[in-house]
């Protein structure tokens, strides 16, 4: 009897125990690459990101090593239901074991609540809020490339340092202009810098000329934008019509990504100043990918920062993976991994990420060049200076995030 | 006060975009009893046309004023004639959806096609730089788009309430079978009627294009403020729509200067209080 | 000039009758879902959007009033449930309370101010009056802008059943699109439905006979924001977030899309309708704009060739009301 018992529980010890080898062998990895692949922007991820997680797919030599990766995408049109509806499919449905981009702030907090509840992996590139790390950050949850503190606080700050002390608004009226003016005046005048005046306009306005006139007579060196898409260009077009730059005073656009710059034509946004974390032409590596990635994507585009945080974070993932010797399906378990190796790709340079799930490397600020220095149909930024990883993102002292409280 | 002149003079660029696409409307509605709802994408439409012939045959600004609103014009035509003249007899509502299905269809197609974020327009040449005006400056462009839409809306008053053609056309709207039988092509004028309010939405476009990004989505959330601008002036008379719309962007411009929280709704909130005071609209015939 | 529904048949016993067995169908249809292995998310969220459709349909089909800003309901129900549970910690009945509430508010306003035109400007001023709406819930603190409120927590209805389980949910949204639907159903056959159509018909003649047509049209307003509402409520807990996608005017298309698709004026038509357009976002997701296109297209075909709808032409088929 007691024999029987324990041969009864060796046999099952023996179970677990394969089980588990079963579970640490399994190599395959389904990755679902959730975007705006229609809208507003779906040039900044969209099919893009998903060539950029099929090319993290390829470059990472895991194919050789007898994994099976497959790479789907969705459209989530913009719409936090959709997002959230396609995600839960995804987990429940398809298995994906990972979700990556996903613009549109609204959208990846909903993805982000779903992902949590059933413990995938989101590695999220194309979101602006700083919220996924901050007050709503998950065990489950990895924000690659940018967002609102980071673009706020290194424009800022190097704006002012280079002279820029006088600061105007023109800010979106809702929660995200907001954040982004409250953020930059804080450093602005950690500084010593002075924000003059600031006005808020309704989102989607196709007629900022009242608020630049207030703009252009407050004086002001720096008008800093803190809107997004449409109200951005639209307001650096009609800055350009009322001779804002060419009277001495300068825009700093808040949020504004490579495919703007090149649907305002340099003509228009020439002088402009903005962070990103990447640009095709930093060096010899961003260079060699984006030759591979413009020869593969829609019109020849060359990447965004949104599509290279897709594949640099997918990269990581993919070495967490490997040192976990296969695919646990654990997205806590995966993540936490992540934050032990230290980030170093060949498009963001070397990072980490914090507990709460931040991706930190360095951020540039840069100024578009005049259409008589571009030398080709990409050639579009000077860099005016390089913050470092660890002042361009929010200091974890003040992050609010539950995850650093232990 | 410098300011204030300077925000009641740029209050009026964007109430010439009010004028002329509420003028089309009511010419629209007058003829078809229709309320076009595809008129934000044809307005949109105008503005893609004023880029594609310069981007690819190379014919600038000024041949666009001409060309577009006539290609928009015909393709307006053509719609009319395959779809909206079935409507005839039917409820107005069907108007409505159906103009609001095509509306879907056209903005859909260019998004496909153009994306989202929109495509460049310069500036011409001979209106680049700006003017000081003392208490402001002023974009010589702006101040053509005020003066050029003045002229033309004034010119559509004058051909539908002074020519003969005009008394044809409100003839035809008041009896269309008396009029017939006078011996006038009645479908006919209706086609043209709907080819000229469309025009007019085009023109409209290619003057926003080098203020704006052409972008596919330009016309959609316009539209929606244009038909509170109908519903404020009431759509009995063409005058009437000019006017309302030149006076809301004027008040829309003062909202931004003392308000700006407000300046997108205000033209909402103007639309409630007319219905409480006088549910027909300013000018507007009892229904 | 043709009304916008053809009224079919009176109602008789026999029509009543069909109209019951066809309910019981649906009822028992939708019970078994959860068995069919058929993804419940899906059909949640389509049970929410056809109770709006049906709420919409009892403003448009009996009452001949077209609102183009239905989507004003869904969206101020969705954020006042949303806030109410997540910040107040309402329990789940009283979020779902306080949000139609609010919808009923709102539609008394809009209602008192839309009604005074009729036809196309009824459909031009509710449109105006819902994106007046969006900006003011664009810019309100409490709605978080573009961000919404997102993870809306689910908690336990009347204290017992857990409505994180998808089942649970399932049976109590299920619960909630049967309630509201009988309520709509038992409306359109009471007098005061009678009159409605009446009123529909024939305004003038109605005015004749002494009723207050005005005071019929904005009950029935009030009626349809209220019960769109309730819809918007239950939806927060299917998909955990309110947003701004629930109040654009986009949203409002959707809605006179689906019942326009399942039939304007049938009984069954807006909950048919509601079903297609949903499937049809959900598997052509991959096709982004197309989607707009191809809603652009239905809209255009069932205007020009097929004005009553799936439904309508069935019940039309088969000489029965629906």
């Amino acid at each position: 009897m007691k024999n029987r018992i324990s041969a009864l529980l060796l046999g099952t010890a023996l179970t677990f125990a394969s089980a588990n080898l079963a579970l640490a062998q399994d190599k395959t990895v389904k990755i679902g690459s959730l975007s705006d692949q229609s809208g507003l922007y779906s040039d900044l991820g969209g099919p893009g990101s998903t060539l950029a997680a099929q090319m993290a797919v390829e470059d990472s030599g895991l194919l050789a090593k007898g994994w099976k990766i497959d790479v789907i995408s969705g459209d989530h049109q913009n719409k936090p239901d959709i997002g959230s509806t396609i995600a839960r499919q995804w987990f429940d449905v398809d298995k994906v074991d990972v979700i990556v981009d996903v613009p549109n702030s609204g959208v990846a907090l909903a993805v982000n609540n779903v992902v949590k509840e059933k413990n995938g992996v989101y590695i999220n590139s194309g979101a602006a809020t700083s919220d996924l790390t901050n007050a709503q950050c998950t065990p489950n949850t990895v924000h690659w490339t940018y967002d609102t503190y980071m673009l706020a606080h290194s424009t800022g700050q190097a704006l002012v340092k280079s002279g820029g002390d006088t600061w105007f608004f023109l800010t979106a009226d809702y929660a995200f202009g907001a954040a982004l003016e409250r953020d930059t005046t804080a450093v602005v005048t950690a500084n010593g810098g002075k924000v003059l005046g600031s006005v808020k306009h309704p989102l989607n306005t196709s007629d900022f000329s009242s608020f630049l006139l207030q703009a252009q007579s407050s004086k002001a060196k720096i008008i800093g934008l803190a809107n997004a898409g449409g109200d951005t260009t639209n307001s650096i077009k009609q800055a350009a019509e009322f001779g804002i730059v060419s009277g001495g005073q300068k825009l700093a656009a808040l949020l504004l990504f490579l495919t703007d710059v090149k649907a305002l034509g340099l003509d228009i946004a020439q002088g402009l100043n903005f962070t990103e974390t990447f640009y095709w032409d930093m060096n010899d590596q961003t260079r060699a990918f984006s030759k591979r990635f413009s020869e593969r994507s829609k019109g020849h585009a060359m990447p965004s920062m949104v599509q290279a945080g897709v594949y640099a974070g997918l990269r990581h993932y993919f070495k967490a993976l490997e040192a976990l010797g296969g695919n646990p399906h654990d997205g806590t378990k995966i993540v936490e991994k992540m934050k032990s190796i230290p980030t170093e790709d060949d498009l963001f340079g070397k990072g980490e990420i914090q507990p709460n799930g931040r991706a930190i490397h360095p951020a540039y600020l840069f100024e578009v060049k005049k259409p008589s220095e571009s030398k080709g149909p990409w050639d579009f930024y000077k860099l005016v200076a390089t913050v470092p990883a660890d002042q361009a993102f929010t200091p974890l002292s003040e992050s609010k995030c539950a995850l650093l409280k232990k | 006060m410098q300011a204030l002149y300077a925000q009641l003079l740029v209050g009026l660029i964007n109430g010439s975009f009010y004028a002329l696409l509420s003028l089309g409307l009511a010419v629209i509605f007058g003829m078809l009893n229709i309320i076009n709802f595809a008129h934000g994408a044809l307005y949109m439409m105008g503005a893609f046309c004023a880029y594609f012939l310069l981007n690819i045959a190379g014919i600038g600004y000024w041949w666009a004023l001409i060309i577009a609103p006539i290609v928009v014009g015909i393709f307006g035509m053509i719609l009319e004639r395959t779809m909206l003249q079935w409507l005839s007899g039917l409820d107005h509502v069907y108007g409505l959806l159906l103009t609001f299905g095509i509306a879907l269809i056209i903005q859909g197609v260019f998004q496909n096609y153009f994306g989202s974020s929109g495509l460049p327009y310069q500036i011409p040449d001979a209106l680049r730089g700006g003017m000081n005006l003392g208490f402001m400056f002023l974009p010589i462009y702006r101040g053509w788009v005020v003066v050029f839409s003045l002229v033309i809306c004034l010119a559509t008053w004058f051909l539908i309430e002074k020519t003969q053609l005009g008394a044809y056309l409100r003839a035809a709207t008041e009896n269309p079978t008396l009029v017939r039988a006078f011996g006038i092509n009645v479908p006919r004028m209706i086609t043209l009627t709907y080819g000229l309010g469309v025009g007019l939405a085009a023109l409209a476009g290619v003057l926003s294009a080098p203020i704006n990004q052409v972008r596919p989505l330009m016309g959609a959330d316009l539209i929606i403020v244009v038909f509170a601008v109908v519903v404020i002036g009431g759509m009995g008379s063409i005058m009437g729509s000019i006017i309302t719309g030149f006076a809301l962007g004027v008040i829309e411009g003062l909202t931004k200067y003392f308000y700006p929280e407000a300046s997108n709704t205000v033209v909402f909130v103007l639309m409630v209080l007319v219905l409480l005071v006088k549910p027909t609209g300013l000018t507007g015939r009892a229904a | 000039m043709s009304a916008l529904t053809d009224d079919t048949l009176p109602i008789t016993p026999r029509a009543m009758r069909d109209e019951m067995v066809a309910f019981g169908l649906m009822a028992v249809l939708l019970a078994i879902v959860p068995l069919t292995g058929i993804y419940p998310f899906f059909v949640m969220q389509a049970l929410c959007f056809a109770l709006l459709a049906c709420a919409f349909n009892l403003l448009v089909g009996y009452g001949g009033l077209l609102s183009f800003g239905h989507a004003m309901f869904l969206g101020t129900a969705g954020y006042v449930s949303a806030h109410a549970l997540k910040v107040w910690a309402l329990p789940p009945e009283l979020g779902i309370i306080v949000g139609t509430a609010a919808s009923c508010v709102l539609a008394v306003i809009t209602g008192y101010v839309s009604i005074r035109r009729q036809g196309i400007y009824f459909s031009m001023i509710t449109l105006a009056l819902s994106q007046l709406l969006y900006f003011i819930y664009l810019q309100a603190p409490f709605t978080h802008g573009e961000d919404g409120i997102q993870g809306v927590p689910q908690g336990y209805l009347f204290g017992v059943f857990d409505l994180s389980k998808p089942t649970v949910l399932y049976y109590v949204v299920l619960a909630g699109f049967l309630g509201g639907f009988l309520l709509i159903y038992r409306t359109i056959n009471s007098p005061f439905g009678e009159v409605l159509k009446s009123i529909r018909e024939n305004e003038p003649r109605a005015i004749s006979l002494g009723y207050k047509t005005d005071h019929y049209k904005l009950l029935a307003f009030i009626l349809s924001g209220t019960l769109a509402g309730f819809a918007g409520s239950l939806k927060v807990f299917v998909a955990q977030n309110a947003s701004l996608t629930d109040v654009h005017w986009s949203m409002s298309g959707e809605i006179v899309l689906m019942t326009l698709v399942g039939g304007l004026g049938t009984i069954f038509g807006p909950v048919v309708g509601a079903f297609i357009i949903i499937a049809m976002q959900q598997y052509l997701a991959g096709y982004g704009q197309w989607v707009t296109v191809i809603q652009g297209v239905i809209f255009v075909a069932c205007v020009l060739t097929f004005r009553r709808g799936i439904i309508g032409e069935l019940a039309r088929l088969l000489r029965r009301s629906l």
